[in-house]
Protein backbone atom coordinates (compact mmCIF):
# COMPACT_ATOMS: atom_id res chain seq x y z
CA UNK A 1 0.00 0.00 0.00
CA UNK A 2 1.49 3.57 -0.94
CA UNK A 3 0.77 6.75 1.21
CA UNK A 4 -2.71 7.19 -0.82
CA UNK A 5 -4.62 4.48 0.45
CA UNK A 6 -7.07 5.84 2.64
CA UNK A 7 -7.17 4.13 5.90
CA UNK A 8 -10.27 5.62 7.14
CA UNK A 9 -12.78 6.65 5.57
CA UNK A 10 -15.84 8.20 7.57
CA UNK A 11 -18.95 9.34 4.93
CA UNK A 12 -21.49 11.42 6.26
CA UNK A 13 -22.11 10.17 9.53
CA UNK A 14 -24.22 11.56 12.51
CA UNK A 15 -24.35 10.72 15.95
CA UNK A 16 -27.12 11.29 18.16
CA UNK A 17 -26.77 11.42 22.40
CA UNK A 18 -30.84 10.99 23.23
CA UNK A 19 -31.75 14.90 21.66
CA UNK A 20 -28.44 16.21 21.18
CA UNK A 21 -26.81 16.17 17.79
CA UNK A 22 -23.54 15.62 18.69
CA UNK A 23 -21.67 14.90 15.35
CA UNK A 24 -23.54 16.33 11.98
CA UNK A 25 -22.86 14.94 8.56
CA UNK A 26 -19.22 14.22 9.25
CA UNK A 27 -16.81 13.45 6.18
CA UNK A 28 -13.19 12.58 6.70
CA UNK A 29 -10.60 10.62 5.05
CA UNK A 30 -7.22 9.72 6.09
CA UNK A 31 -4.34 8.05 4.32
CA UNK A 32 -2.12 5.30 4.93
CA UNK A 33 0.94 6.69 7.24
CA UNK A 34 -0.81 10.55 7.41
CA UNK A 35 -1.02 12.06 10.83
CA UNK A 36 -4.10 14.19 11.45
CA UNK A 37 -4.81 16.44 14.31
CA UNK A 38 -8.02 17.46 15.39
CA UNK A 39 -8.90 20.74 17.67
CA UNK A 40 -11.47 22.67 18.55
CA UNK A 41 -13.46 23.87 21.51
CA UNK A 42 -14.66 21.69 24.53
CA UNK A 43 -17.81 19.76 23.31
CA UNK A 44 -17.48 20.38 19.28
CA UNK A 45 -17.14 16.17 19.31
CA UNK A 46 -13.51 15.84 18.91
CA UNK A 47 -13.55 12.74 21.87
CA UNK A 48 -16.67 11.29 20.07
CA UNK A 49 -15.13 11.41 16.53
CA UNK A 50 -12.38 9.81 17.39
CA UNK A 51 -14.33 7.12 19.85
CA UNK A 52 -16.49 5.94 16.58
CA UNK A 53 -13.25 4.90 15.25
CA UNK A 54 -12.67 1.65 17.14
CA UNK A 55 -16.56 1.12 18.19
CA UNK A 56 -16.10 3.30 22.07
CA UNK A 57 -19.20 5.10 20.35
CA UNK A 58 -21.59 3.80 17.85
CA UNK A 59 -22.34 6.65 14.97
CA UNK A 60 -26.29 6.69 14.12
CA UNK A 61 -25.82 6.88 10.16
CA UNK A 62 -23.44 7.23 7.66
CA UNK A 63 -20.16 4.93 7.34
CA UNK A 64 -17.01 4.45 8.74
CA UNK A 65 -14.21 2.22 6.83
CA UNK A 66 -11.57 1.41 8.59
CA UNK A 67 -8.43 -0.49 6.48
CA UNK A 68 -11.24 -2.15 4.49
CA UNK A 69 -13.56 -3.13 7.37
CA UNK A 70 -16.44 -1.37 7.95
CA UNK A 71 -16.81 -0.26 11.86
CA UNK A 72 -19.73 -2.53 12.68
CA UNK A 73 -21.86 -3.34 15.64
CA UNK A 74 -20.57 -6.97 15.31
CA UNK A 75 -18.65 -8.29 18.48
CA UNK A 76 -16.24 -10.24 16.72
CA UNK A 77 -15.44 -8.16 13.68
CA UNK A 78 -15.14 -5.03 16.06
CA UNK A 79 -12.79 -6.76 18.58
CA UNK A 80 -10.71 -7.18 15.24
CA UNK A 81 -10.80 -4.04 13.99
CA UNK A 82 -9.78 -2.75 17.76
CA UNK A 83 -7.06 -4.84 17.55
CA UNK A 84 -5.73 -2.70 14.63
CA UNK A 85 -6.33 0.43 15.90
CA UNK A 86 -4.66 1.36 19.61
CA UNK A 87 -6.12 4.29 21.84
CA UNK A 88 -4.17 7.05 24.25
CA UNK A 89 -6.82 8.55 26.53
CA UNK A 90 -6.17 11.52 28.55
CA UNK A 91 -6.31 10.09 32.05
CA UNK A 92 -4.03 6.84 30.66
CA UNK A 93 -6.40 4.05 31.98
CA UNK A 94 -3.72 1.77 32.65
CA UNK A 95 -4.64 -1.52 34.75
CA UNK A 96 -3.85 -0.24 38.13
CA UNK A 97 -3.86 -4.35 39.73
CA UNK A 98 -1.03 -4.73 36.86
CA UNK A 99 2.59 -4.52 36.87
CA UNK A 100 3.91 -1.80 33.68
CA UNK A 101 4.89 -5.08 32.14
CA UNK A 102 1.72 -6.96 32.51
CA UNK A 103 -0.06 -4.00 31.38
CA UNK A 104 1.61 -4.37 28.37
CA UNK A 105 1.67 -8.12 27.82
CA UNK A 106 -1.96 -8.99 28.74
CA UNK A 107 -3.27 -7.95 25.41
CA UNK A 108 -1.08 -9.78 23.68
CA UNK A 109 -1.17 -12.72 25.53
CA UNK A 110 -5.32 -12.99 26.30
CA UNK A 111 -6.16 -11.00 22.87
CA UNK A 112 -3.85 -12.06 20.52
CA UNK A 113 -2.65 -15.44 21.84
CA UNK A 114 1.04 -14.80 21.87
CA UNK A 115 3.30 -16.69 24.22
CA UNK A 116 4.39 -15.14 26.99
CA UNK A 117 8.09 -15.01 26.27
CA UNK A 118 7.23 -13.50 23.25
CA UNK A 119 4.87 -10.93 24.69
CA UNK A 120 7.16 -9.86 27.65
CA UNK A 121 9.90 -9.49 24.89
CA UNK A 122 8.18 -7.28 22.63
CA UNK A 123 6.62 -5.10 25.62
CA UNK A 124 10.29 -5.01 26.97
CA UNK A 125 11.08 -3.74 23.69
CA UNK A 126 8.06 -0.95 23.41
CA UNK A 127 9.13 0.68 27.14
CA UNK A 128 13.06 0.91 25.65
CA UNK A 129 11.05 3.04 22.43
CA UNK A 130 8.93 4.88 25.12
CA UNK A 131 12.06 5.18 27.49
CA UNK A 132 11.01 4.04 30.43
CA UNK A 133 12.56 -0.03 30.45
CA UNK A 134 13.67 -0.16 33.80
CA UNK A 135 9.83 0.87 35.34
CA UNK A 136 8.43 -2.84 33.90
CA UNK A 137 7.91 -4.43 37.50
CA UNK A 138 6.22 -1.45 38.95
CA UNK A 139 2.80 -0.47 39.70
CA UNK A 140 1.00 2.31 37.64
CA UNK A 141 0.57 4.35 40.66
CA UNK A 142 3.88 4.60 41.36
CA UNK A 143 5.25 6.22 38.33
CA UNK A 144 4.60 10.23 37.27
CA UNK A 145 1.97 10.87 35.29
CA UNK A 146 4.29 11.52 32.25
CA UNK A 147 5.89 8.26 32.61
CA UNK A 148 1.81 6.74 32.97
CA UNK A 149 1.18 8.10 29.50
CA UNK A 150 4.35 6.38 27.98
CA UNK A 151 2.76 3.14 29.30
CA UNK A 152 -0.62 3.70 27.58
CA UNK A 153 0.89 4.62 24.51
CA UNK A 154 3.46 0.91 24.91
CA UNK A 155 0.23 -0.88 26.04
CA UNK A 156 -1.47 0.45 23.05
CA UNK A 157 2.02 -0.25 20.70
CA UNK A 158 1.95 -3.94 22.04
CA UNK A 159 -1.09 -5.00 20.04
CA UNK A 160 0.87 -3.72 16.92
CA UNK A 161 -1.84 -1.45 15.76
CA UNK A 162 -1.96 0.15 12.17
CA UNK A 163 -3.42 2.97 13.07
CA UNK A 164 -3.07 5.56 16.90
CA UNK A 165 -5.35 7.74 18.11
CA UNK A 166 -4.85 9.83 20.70
CA UNK A 167 -7.48 11.74 22.77
CA UNK A 168 -6.12 14.60 24.24
CA UNK A 169 -2.81 12.67 25.99
CA UNK A 170 -1.31 15.42 27.69
CA UNK A 171 -4.03 17.34 28.73
CA UNK A 172 -4.10 15.88 32.25
CA UNK A 173 -0.47 15.92 32.31
CA UNK A 174 1.22 18.79 34.61
CA UNK A 175 3.04 21.13 32.12
CA UNK A 176 6.74 19.55 32.68
CA UNK A 177 5.64 16.00 31.71
CA UNK A 178 4.14 17.00 28.41
CA UNK A 179 7.13 17.36 26.63
CA UNK A 180 8.11 13.95 27.15
CA UNK A 181 5.23 12.25 26.16
CA UNK A 182 5.25 14.46 23.01
CA UNK A 183 8.53 13.52 21.90
CA UNK A 184 7.46 9.85 22.22
CA UNK A 185 4.47 10.90 19.95
CA UNK A 186 6.95 12.92 17.59
CA UNK A 187 9.37 9.54 17.25
CA UNK A 188 6.21 7.53 16.34
CA UNK A 189 5.21 9.33 13.86
CA UNK A 190 8.89 9.23 12.04
CA UNK A 191 7.96 5.63 12.47
CA UNK A 192 5.57 5.95 9.35
CA UNK A 193 2.34 4.89 11.99
CA UNK A 194 -0.96 6.46 11.12
CA UNK A 195 -2.39 8.88 13.71
CA UNK A 196 -4.99 10.91 14.58
CA UNK A 197 -4.31 12.95 17.48
CA UNK A 198 -7.02 15.53 19.08
CA UNK A 199 -5.06 18.07 21.06
CA UNK A 200 -4.45 21.75 21.49
CA UNK A 201 -0.36 21.47 21.30
CA UNK A 202 0.11 23.14 18.58
CA UNK A 203 3.47 23.20 18.62
CA UNK A 204 3.52 19.31 18.38
CA UNK A 205 1.06 19.86 15.09
CA UNK A 206 3.09 21.94 13.36
CA UNK A 207 6.05 19.59 13.76
CA UNK A 208 4.24 16.45 13.25
CA UNK A 209 0.65 17.42 11.18
CA UNK A 210 0.14 16.23 7.37
CA UNK A 211 -3.39 17.86 7.88
CA UNK A 212 -5.13 19.94 10.79
CA UNK A 213 -8.80 19.24 11.38
CA UNK A 214 -11.31 22.39 13.18
CA UNK A 215 -14.31 21.21 14.88
CA UNK A 216 -17.22 23.04 15.51
CA UNK A 217 -20.70 21.82 17.55
CA UNK A 218 -20.38 18.43 15.67
CA UNK A 219 -19.22 19.82 12.77
CA UNK A 220 -15.59 20.06 10.61
CA UNK A 221 -15.34 23.24 9.64
CA UNK A 222 -11.50 23.36 8.40
CA UNK A 223 -9.74 20.97 7.13
CA UNK A 224 -6.41 22.03 5.64
CA UNK A 225 -2.28 21.55 5.80
CA UNK A 226 -0.92 23.48 8.44
CA UNK A 227 1.05 25.84 6.40
CA UNK A 228 -2.72 27.11 5.22
CA UNK A 229 -4.43 26.04 8.80
CA UNK A 230 -1.68 28.43 10.79
CA UNK A 231 -1.68 30.66 8.71
CA UNK A 232 -4.56 31.37 6.00
CA UNK A 233 -7.42 29.42 7.66
CA UNK A 234 -10.59 29.80 5.48
CA UNK A 235 -13.36 29.49 8.25
CA UNK A 236 -13.39 33.19 10.41
CA UNK A 237 -14.82 30.73 13.53
CA UNK A 238 -11.25 28.64 12.86
CA UNK A 239 -9.06 31.90 12.80
CA UNK A 240 -10.76 33.44 16.19
CA UNK A 241 -9.89 29.79 17.66
CA UNK A 242 -6.12 29.43 17.08
CA UNK A 243 -5.72 33.38 18.49
CA UNK A 244 -7.16 32.39 21.67
CA UNK A 245 -5.57 29.19 22.09
CA UNK A 246 -2.06 30.68 20.54
CA UNK A 247 -2.36 33.70 22.77
CA UNK A 248 -0.80 32.04 25.63
CA UNK B 1 -5.39 32.92 57.36
CA UNK B 2 -7.21 29.42 58.54
CA UNK B 3 -7.70 27.57 54.95
CA UNK B 4 -7.48 23.84 55.02
CA UNK B 5 -3.96 23.98 53.87
CA UNK B 6 -2.56 25.88 56.81
CA UNK B 7 -4.68 23.44 59.31
CA UNK B 8 -3.43 19.97 57.75
CA UNK B 9 -1.01 18.35 59.56
CA UNK B 10 -2.28 20.19 63.35
CA UNK B 11 -4.39 17.76 66.17
CA UNK B 12 -7.62 19.12 66.29
CA UNK B 13 -8.41 19.99 69.59
CA UNK B 14 -6.47 18.16 72.25
CA UNK B 15 -8.95 15.86 74.05
CA UNK B 16 -10.02 17.00 77.38
CA UNK B 17 -8.13 14.45 80.59
CA UNK B 18 -11.97 12.94 81.15
CA UNK B 19 -11.67 11.94 77.63
CA UNK B 20 -8.59 10.78 77.10
CA UNK B 21 -9.25 8.61 80.60
CA UNK B 22 -12.15 6.78 78.83
CA UNK B 23 -10.51 5.97 75.66
CA UNK B 24 -7.48 4.87 77.38
CA UNK B 25 -7.50 0.98 76.31
CA UNK B 26 -6.94 -0.04 80.03
CA UNK B 27 -10.36 1.85 80.85
CA UNK B 28 -11.83 -0.04 77.86
CA UNK B 29 -10.91 -3.20 78.40
CA UNK B 30 -12.34 -3.06 82.56
CA UNK B 31 -15.31 -1.38 80.94
CA UNK B 32 -16.03 -4.06 79.06
CA UNK B 33 -15.17 -7.10 81.43
CA UNK B 34 -17.62 -5.03 83.89
CA UNK B 35 -20.49 -4.82 81.85
CA UNK B 36 -19.92 -8.09 80.54
CA UNK B 37 -19.52 -9.43 84.09
CA UNK B 38 -23.01 -7.79 84.93
CA UNK B 39 -24.24 -9.58 82.13
CA UNK B 40 -23.48 -13.10 83.40
CA UNK B 41 -23.86 -12.37 87.01
CA UNK B 42 -27.64 -10.99 86.22
CA UNK B 43 -28.36 -14.21 84.14
CA UNK B 44 -26.69 -16.49 86.50
CA UNK B 45 -28.57 -14.65 89.47
CA UNK B 46 -32.33 -15.07 87.94
CA UNK B 47 -31.08 -18.86 87.14
CA UNK B 48 -30.48 -19.12 90.49
CA UNK B 49 -33.96 -17.73 91.66
CA UNK B 50 -35.46 -19.77 89.17
CA UNK B 51 -34.10 -22.80 91.11
CA UNK B 52 -32.29 -23.32 87.98
CA UNK B 53 -29.66 -26.34 88.36
CA UNK B 54 -26.02 -25.49 86.34
CA UNK B 55 -24.31 -28.44 85.56
CA UNK B 56 -21.14 -26.95 83.82
CA UNK B 57 -19.44 -29.91 84.53
CA UNK B 58 -21.32 -31.79 82.23
CA UNK B 59 -20.97 -29.41 79.05
CA UNK B 60 -17.33 -30.43 78.14
CA UNK B 61 -17.96 -33.99 77.04
CA UNK B 62 -19.94 -32.56 74.52
CA UNK B 63 -17.17 -30.68 72.85
CA UNK B 64 -14.14 -33.69 73.44
CA UNK B 65 -13.60 -36.57 75.34
CA UNK B 66 -10.66 -38.81 75.62
CA UNK B 67 -11.50 -42.63 74.68
CA UNK B 68 -9.60 -45.53 74.58
CA UNK B 69 -9.11 -44.22 70.49
CA UNK B 70 -7.72 -40.67 72.20
CA UNK B 71 -9.18 -37.59 71.89
CA UNK B 72 -12.07 -37.17 69.87
CA UNK B 73 -14.05 -33.75 69.06
CA UNK B 74 -17.89 -34.16 70.46
CA UNK B 75 -21.40 -33.65 69.09
CA UNK B 76 -21.23 -29.75 69.05
CA UNK B 77 -17.96 -29.68 67.02
CA UNK B 78 -19.69 -32.13 64.59
CA UNK B 79 -23.06 -29.68 64.51
CA UNK B 80 -20.16 -27.08 63.88
CA UNK B 81 -18.27 -29.00 61.28
CA UNK B 82 -22.04 -29.18 59.09
CA UNK B 83 -22.50 -25.64 59.90
CA UNK B 84 -19.38 -24.57 57.66
CA UNK B 85 -19.94 -27.48 54.63
CA UNK B 86 -23.35 -25.99 54.94
CA UNK B 87 -22.71 -22.41 55.13
CA UNK B 88 -19.78 -22.99 52.69
CA UNK B 89 -21.61 -24.44 50.13
CA UNK B 90 -24.57 -22.04 50.04
CA UNK B 91 -21.98 -19.25 50.39
CA UNK B 92 -19.93 -20.50 47.15
CA UNK B 93 -23.60 -21.39 45.27
CA UNK B 94 -25.17 -17.88 46.31
CA UNK B 95 -22.12 -16.54 44.80
CA UNK B 96 -22.39 -18.15 41.45
CA UNK B 97 -26.43 -17.22 41.51
CA UNK B 98 -25.74 -13.44 42.79
CA UNK B 99 -22.74 -13.32 39.98
CA UNK B 100 -24.92 -14.18 36.84
CA UNK B 101 -28.03 -12.22 38.21
CA UNK B 102 -25.84 -9.14 38.45
CA UNK B 103 -24.27 -9.87 35.02
CA UNK B 104 -27.91 -10.07 33.75
CA UNK B 105 -28.77 -6.71 35.04
CA UNK B 106 -25.46 -5.26 34.29
CA UNK B 107 -26.04 -6.60 31.24
CA UNK B 108 -28.16 -3.66 29.25
CA UNK B 109 -30.44 -6.22 28.35
CA UNK B 110 -33.81 -5.52 28.89
CA UNK B 111 -34.95 -9.08 29.13
CA UNK B 112 -31.78 -10.10 31.13
CA UNK B 113 -33.12 -7.21 33.66
CA UNK B 114 -36.33 -8.02 34.04
CA UNK B 115 -35.48 -11.75 34.83
CA UNK B 116 -33.12 -10.69 37.72
CA UNK B 117 -35.43 -7.98 39.05
CA UNK B 118 -38.12 -10.13 39.37
CA UNK B 119 -35.84 -12.68 40.98
CA UNK B 120 -34.84 -10.38 43.34
CA UNK B 121 -38.03 -9.02 44.36
CA UNK B 122 -39.17 -12.31 44.51
CA UNK B 123 -36.40 -13.34 46.78
CA UNK B 124 -36.25 -10.24 49.16
CA UNK B 125 -39.97 -10.30 50.07
CA UNK B 126 -40.51 -13.79 50.91
CA UNK B 127 -39.56 -14.05 54.74
CA UNK B 128 -36.64 -16.90 54.61
CA UNK B 129 -38.25 -19.42 57.14
CA UNK B 130 -41.10 -19.61 54.10
CA UNK B 131 -38.59 -19.81 51.47
CA UNK B 132 -37.10 -22.92 53.33
CA UNK B 133 -40.56 -24.56 54.12
CA UNK B 134 -41.37 -23.87 50.03
CA UNK B 135 -38.07 -25.22 49.21
CA UNK B 136 -38.70 -28.38 52.24
CA UNK B 137 -42.27 -28.78 51.72
CA UNK B 138 -43.05 -28.31 48.14
CA UNK B 139 -40.09 -28.35 45.73
CA UNK B 140 -38.51 -30.92 47.41
CA UNK B 141 -40.96 -33.59 46.67
CA UNK B 142 -41.39 -32.71 43.89
CA UNK B 143 -38.33 -32.23 42.25
CA UNK B 144 -37.26 -35.35 44.57
CA UNK B 145 -34.50 -33.81 46.86
CA UNK B 146 -33.35 -34.68 50.77
CA UNK B 147 -33.31 -31.96 53.42
CA UNK B 148 -29.73 -31.16 53.09
CA UNK B 149 -30.30 -29.61 49.41
CA UNK B 150 -33.04 -27.90 50.48
CA UNK B 151 -31.45 -25.85 52.68
CA UNK B 152 -28.36 -25.21 50.83
CA UNK B 153 -30.38 -24.21 47.84
CA UNK B 154 -32.65 -21.99 50.25
CA UNK B 155 -29.57 -20.43 52.25
CA UNK B 156 -28.26 -19.94 48.72
CA UNK B 157 -31.47 -18.33 46.85
CA UNK B 158 -31.81 -16.58 50.18
CA UNK B 159 -28.60 -14.69 50.56
CA UNK B 160 -27.60 -14.42 46.32
CA UNK B 161 -30.17 -11.30 46.06
CA UNK B 162 -27.76 -9.29 48.86
CA UNK B 163 -24.35 -11.28 47.42
CA UNK B 164 -25.69 -9.86 43.56
CA UNK B 165 -25.78 -6.55 44.79
CA UNK B 166 -22.58 -6.53 46.58
CA UNK B 167 -21.38 -7.82 43.47
CA UNK B 168 -22.84 -5.26 41.28
CA UNK B 169 -21.62 -2.08 43.01
CA UNK B 170 -18.17 -3.57 43.12
CA UNK B 171 -18.06 -4.02 39.58
CA UNK B 172 -19.75 -0.59 39.12
CA UNK B 173 -16.97 0.88 41.17
CA UNK B 174 -14.31 0.42 38.77
CA UNK B 175 -13.57 3.48 36.95
CA UNK B 176 -15.55 3.58 33.03
CA UNK B 177 -11.95 3.84 31.69
CA UNK B 178 -10.52 0.69 32.75
CA UNK B 179 -13.82 -0.77 30.37
CA UNK B 180 -12.96 1.35 27.33
CA UNK B 181 -8.85 1.11 27.36
CA UNK B 182 -9.54 -3.25 27.80
CA UNK B 183 -11.92 -2.93 24.92
CA UNK B 184 -9.84 -0.55 22.89
CA UNK B 185 -7.03 -3.47 23.08
CA UNK B 186 -9.48 -5.82 21.66
CA UNK B 187 -10.77 -7.66 24.67
CA UNK B 188 -14.14 -9.24 25.00
CA UNK B 189 -16.61 -8.50 27.56
CA UNK B 190 -15.64 -11.98 29.37
CA UNK B 191 -12.18 -11.25 28.81
CA UNK B 192 -12.39 -7.51 30.27
CA UNK B 193 -14.32 -8.78 33.30
CA UNK B 194 -12.10 -11.40 34.13
CA UNK B 195 -8.50 -9.94 33.61
CA UNK B 196 -9.55 -6.40 34.48
CA UNK B 197 -12.45 -5.93 36.04
CA UNK B 198 -13.53 -8.49 38.67
CA UNK B 199 -10.24 -8.29 39.66
CA UNK B 200 -10.04 -4.43 40.58
CA UNK B 201 -13.73 -4.89 42.01
CA UNK B 202 -12.85 -7.40 44.91
CA UNK B 203 -11.53 -4.87 46.90
CA UNK B 204 -14.67 -2.90 46.87
CA UNK B 205 -16.61 -6.55 47.62
CA UNK B 206 -14.54 -7.84 50.31
CA UNK B 207 -16.03 -6.17 53.34
CA UNK B 208 -19.48 -6.57 52.49
CA UNK B 209 -19.13 -10.42 51.37
CA UNK B 210 -17.54 -11.01 54.57
CA UNK B 211 -20.67 -9.48 56.30
CA UNK B 212 -22.73 -11.43 54.18
CA UNK B 213 -20.91 -14.41 54.69
CA UNK B 214 -20.85 -14.08 58.78
CA UNK B 215 -24.86 -13.45 58.64
CA UNK B 216 -24.82 -16.60 56.36
CA UNK B 217 -23.48 -18.64 59.50
CA UNK B 218 -25.76 -17.36 61.40
CA UNK B 219 -29.25 -17.99 59.02
CA UNK B 220 -27.74 -21.04 58.52
CA UNK B 221 -29.13 -22.08 62.13
CA UNK B 222 -32.86 -21.57 61.03
CA UNK B 223 -32.27 -25.42 59.05
CA UNK B 224 -32.71 -26.79 62.28
CA UNK B 225 -36.38 -26.26 62.04
CA UNK B 226 -36.38 -28.97 59.20
CA UNK B 227 -34.10 -31.08 61.47
CA UNK B 228 -30.62 -31.04 59.68
CA UNK B 229 -27.97 -31.98 62.05
CA UNK B 230 -26.20 -29.00 62.50
CA UNK B 231 -24.89 -27.17 65.16
CA UNK B 232 -28.46 -25.33 66.53
CA UNK B 233 -30.11 -28.94 66.05
CA UNK B 234 -27.73 -30.69 67.45
CA UNK B 235 -28.01 -28.29 70.47
CA UNK B 236 -31.61 -29.09 70.65
CA UNK B 237 -30.86 -32.70 70.80
CA UNK B 238 -28.57 -32.42 73.71
CA UNK B 239 -30.99 -30.11 75.30
CA UNK B 240 -33.74 -32.76 75.26
CA UNK B 241 -31.40 -35.43 76.69
CA UNK B 242 -30.18 -33.38 79.41
CA UNK B 243 -32.25 -29.90 80.07
CA UNK B 244 -29.07 -28.12 80.16
CA UNK B 245 -30.54 -25.30 77.72
CA UNK B 246 -28.88 -22.57 79.73
CA UNK B 247 -25.06 -24.29 79.36
CA UNK B 248 -25.76 -25.33 76.00
CA UNK B 249 -26.98 -21.87 74.60
CA UNK B 250 -24.46 -20.20 75.76
CA UNK B 251 -21.77 -22.85 74.51
CA UNK B 252 -23.65 -22.80 71.51
CA UNK B 253 -23.76 -19.01 71.23
CA UNK B 254 -19.91 -18.86 71.82
CA UNK B 255 -19.43 -21.11 69.14
CA UNK B 256 -21.06 -19.31 66.55
CA UNK B 257 -19.25 -16.30 67.17
CA UNK B 258 -15.93 -17.56 67.77
CA UNK B 259 -16.75 -18.82 64.09
CA UNK B 260 -17.24 -15.43 63.17
CA UNK B 261 -15.03 -13.56 64.57
CA UNK B 262 -11.92 -15.94 63.41
CA UNK B 263 -14.06 -15.30 60.05
CA UNK B 264 -13.54 -11.37 60.32
CA UNK B 265 -10.35 -11.29 62.07
CA UNK B 266 -8.99 -13.63 59.05
CA UNK B 267 -10.58 -11.20 56.32
CA UNK B 268 -9.54 -8.03 57.40
CA UNK B 269 -5.75 -9.47 57.64
CA UNK B 270 -6.35 -10.64 53.83
CA UNK B 271 -7.43 -7.35 53.16
CA UNK B 272 -4.45 -5.21 54.66
CA UNK B 273 -2.38 -7.97 52.71
CA UNK B 274 -4.10 -7.12 49.78
CA UNK B 275 -4.36 -3.71 49.77
CA UNK B 276 -0.84 -3.17 49.89
CA UNK B 277 0.49 -5.74 47.36
CA UNK B 278 -1.63 -3.14 45.14
N1 LIG C 1 -22.26 9.83 26.82
C1 LIG C 1 -22.78 11.03 26.49
N2 LIG C 1 -24.08 11.30 26.72
C2 LIG C 1 -24.61 12.49 26.38
N3 LIG C 1 -23.92 13.50 25.83
C3 LIG C 1 -22.62 13.30 25.59
C4 LIG C 1 -21.97 12.07 25.90
N4 LIG C 1 -20.68 12.16 25.55
C5 LIG C 1 -20.53 13.40 25.05
N5 LIG C 1 -21.67 14.08 25.05
C6 LIG C 1 -21.88 15.44 24.54
O1 LIG C 1 -21.46 15.48 23.22
C7 LIG C 1 -20.76 16.67 22.94
C8 LIG C 1 -19.42 16.35 22.35
O2 LIG C 1 -18.63 15.71 23.34
P1 LIG C 1 -17.12 15.34 23.11
O3 LIG C 1 -16.66 14.67 24.34
O4 LIG C 1 -16.98 14.61 21.83
O5 LIG C 1 -16.46 16.77 22.97
P2 LIG C 1 -14.94 17.15 22.84
O6 LIG C 1 -14.82 17.93 21.60
O7 LIG C 1 -14.10 15.94 22.97
O8 LIG C 1 -14.75 18.12 24.05
P3 LIG C 1 -13.55 18.20 25.12
O9 LIG C 1 -12.54 19.11 24.54
O10 LIG C 1 -14.23 18.81 26.31
O11 LIG C 1 -13.06 16.83 25.37
C9 LIG C 1 -20.68 17.43 24.24
O12 LIG C 1 -21.64 18.44 24.23
C10 LIG C 1 -21.02 16.43 25.29
O13 LIG C 1 -21.73 17.03 26.33
MG1 LIG D 1 -12.79 15.19 24.46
Amino acid sequence: MNQQTPIIEVANIDKFYGNFHALKDVDLTVRQGEKVVICGPSGSGKSTLIRCFNGLEWHNSGRIVIDEIEVHQNAKRIRELRQEVGMVFQQFNLFPHLTVLENLTIGPMKVRKIAQAQAEETARGYLDRVHIPEQADKYPAQLSGGQQQRVAIARSLCMEPRIMLFDEPTSALDPEMINEVLDVMVELAETGMTMVVVTHEMGFARKVADTMVFMEEGRIVEVSPPNKFFTDPDSDRCRLFLNQILEH
Amino acid sequence: MQDATALKGQPLSSPSPVQRFFESTFVSVLIYAIVIGLICYGSYAGAQNMGYNWQWHRVPQYLYSFTDDGFQLGEIFYGLGTTIVLSLTSFLLATLIGLIIALLRLSGLVIGSAVAVGFLEFVRNIPLLVLLYLFYYVLGPIFKFDRYTASVLTLAVFHSALISEILRAGINAVPKGQWEASKSIGMSSGQSYRYIILPQSVRFMLPPMTGEVVHLIKSSAIVSVIAVAELTTIGRNIISDTFMSFEIWFTVALVYMAVTLILSIGVSHLEKKYIVDQ
